[in-house]
């Protein structure tokens, strides 16, 4: 997070996802503008999480576009998807159960940096990260857990990991999958608080179901629906849209 | 307790003591069992460790390794014939025909996982046995290839205890740089990609471009053992690229301990020096002997010799806490699978 970024803007336009004739992602078009903090909610199977894989070329869509700062990067892998500054974390914890958490960091580290072909290096070479590691560990809490492996943390834990391994990367565009999910309310806060922290210098999405959370942080909301765009707009604006009440944010909010 | 400290520590101290023991054995093996004995050892522990690359560290199961020790065997023995250079060369050699032959196999198997990258590699070495076996004017087909020579700058190699210790340096070069390699940050590369490669995906990695380079890298050093075989023995035959040998090189990680580097160097040792005394001790069934001896091993110690040992030592100890039951979740498969 030394690194300055620039924030990305996020565009999709008639975004199609089918599975064997389920349609997950039905014709969605977002506006994510840069620097801004959007959040995706809707109930479970709305489409949040295709969606987020369809941005981040882990799902090939069916149909439409992805556009990034105006680029179209529709079908482009996961890896240069990330190249191009865009870090995601996963809604189900997906980490490397044997690394330890500082070995996490400069996993990601190095690769921003592109180390990662250099085999016939020391892995001293990755000393260099120490500050930096160091310091994005102790911003999610995990400082003293630094030299653990990832398979020993608890469940909240790794989502802590899951924030600074997508923070690592310095992304212009940062996608947080359920960022709070199974978090106990001290990690809540601290998360959110370091969202706020980073959302500096970043365009940031999040699915979240923690309405306090979405209400908190988000500049925009987009309610999904079925696959579809329900409601757009600012927070306050969506949850009072009845459409929305009645489908979902009613029985949570109401 | 020492002992624990020894096998599960990672302190530059214990890793030294490991060298010196290893460096002790390696030169010292020739005193202690028959030279040409000991000389396989030295290959297929190189050969082991080479597979070690791919399958304990970047968790790809090659089920077709022969293909490049026995390619490297057939073209070290060719190079030594016709040009009569030093065997370093012709190894060398075979060793880049082995890893040039790896890139479109590795290009071609990365593209799959798990069972079918083992079958797509099985079957180009199937391929790559059946090049041998037809191709008669140049590999000598079932007779194989004779009379490699051990030549290197009028040295008296005749002798299999002098030509251990000449081809030693080769295996030694061999083995530091799969150590380089598995120590590096590509290395970091690698595990994370057996531990997860969506995630590594996600990091930024190409890591089918990462596969093909750790094959490639594996096939090179699977060659320079194949060479040193083919030239200890003067002759490179059919099976050296025969699916057995592709077998047994898999038996010996996974005996040893993969994803240990010594683990595979103790399975090779182990299934050699074994191979050698039933053979001395006229039984047939080898292959019995052995087959027992590797169901016993995965059934009782799934992560083999060494890593059984590593792994028992380092959580006896107090310092490394114990894992949290809670944070033990399945991989689910709702996970997207990356195209």
């Amino acid at each position: 997070m030394s690194e300055a970024t620039q924030p990305a803007q996020l565009r999709t336009r008639g975004l199609l996802r089918e599975f064997s004739g389920f349609v997950a992602v039905n014709g969605v078009d977002l506006d994510v503008e840069a620097g801004t903090v959007h959040a995706l909610v809707g109930p479970n199977g709305a489409g949040k999480t295709t969606l987020f894989n369809l941005l981040t070329g882990f799902l090939k869509p069916t149909g439409g576009r992805i556009e990034l700062d105006g680029e179209d990067v529709t079908g482009l892998r996961p890896e240069r998807i990330a190249q191009r500054g865009v870090a995601r974390s996963f809604q189900i914890t997906s980490l490397f159960e044997e690394l330890t958490l500082v070995e996490h960091v400069e996993l990601a580290l190095q690769g921003r940096d592109g180390l990662g072909y250099r085999f016939w290096r020391s892995d001293k070479a990755l000393r260099r990260y120490r500050a930096e590691t160091d310091d994005l560990l102790e911003q999610v809490g995990l400082i003293e857990h630094a030299n653990k492996q990832a398979g020993s943390l608890a469940y909240g834990q790794k989502r802590a990991l899951e924030l600074a391994l997508a923070l690592a990367l310095s992304p212009r565009l940062l996608l947080l999958d359920e960022p709070t999910a199974g978090m106990g309310v001290e990690d809540v806060a601290r998360t959110v608080e370091l969202i706020r922290r980073v959302r500096a210098d970043r365009t940031v999405v999040l699915v979240e179901h923690n309405m306090k959370v979405v209400g908190d942080l988000t500049d925009r909301v987009t309610v999904l629906q079925f696959g579809k765009v329900l409601a757009e707009g600012p927070y306050e604006e969506v949850r009072n849209d009845p459409r929305v009440i009645t489908a979902y944010l009613g029985e949570n909010v109401a | 307790m020492i002992i624990s400290r020894l096998v599960a520590g990672r302190s530059p101290v214990v890793r030294l003591a490991f060298l010196v023991v290893g460096l002790v054995l390696a030169f010292g093996l020739p005193w202690m069992i028959y030279p040409p004995v000991a000389l396989d050892i030295a290959a297929w522990a190189l050969f082991a460790v080479a597979l070690d690359l791919l399958l304990g560290y970047t968790g790809l199961l090659s089920f077709g390794h022969a293909a490049f020790w026995g390619s490297s065997a057939y073209a070290t023995g060719i190079i030594a014939v016709e040009t009569g250079m030093p065997f370093y060369v012709a190894v060398l050699g075979g060793a880049v025909v082995a890893a040039l032959i790896a890139v479109p196999i590795a290009m071609l198997s990365v593209r799959r996982t798990g069972i079918y990258f083992a079958m797509v590699t099985l079957a180009f070495a199937q391929l790559i046995y059946f090049v041998a076996n037809q191709w008669r004017s140049v590999t000598g087909g079932e007779n194989g290839l004779q009379g490699i020579p051990r030549e290197a700058f009028g040295w008296d190699l005749a002798d299999s205890f002098y030509f251990y210790y000449a081809a030693l340096p080769l295996i030694l070069v061999g083995l530091l740089i799969a150590w380089r390699v598995v120590y590096s940050p590509f290395g970091r590369v690698m595990v994370a990609i057996r531990e997860n490669p969506a995630r590594a995906r996600a990091l930024g990695y190409p890591v089918n471009r990462y596969k093909v380079q750790v094959f490639v890298i594996s096939a090179f050093l699977a060659g320079i053992a194949g060479g040193v075989y083919a030239v200890g023995h003067g002759f490179a035959s059919l099976q050296e690229v025969y699916w057995t040998t592709s077998g047994k090189v898999v038996v010996m990680n996974i005996l040893g301990g993969m994803g240990t580097l010594w683990g595979p160097v103790l399975g090779a040792g182990i299934i050699v020096v074994l191979e050698d005394y039933l053979a001395t001790a006229g039984i047939d069934a080898i292959g019995v002997v052995t087959g027992a001896i590797f169901v016993v091993t995965v059934l009782v110690f799934r992560r083999g010799i060494w890593g059984t040992a590593k792994h028992l030592l380092r959580s006896r100890r107090p310092s490394v806490p114990e894992a949290d039951p809670q944070a033990e979740k399945p991989k689910s498969a709702a996970e997207p699978q990356p195209h």
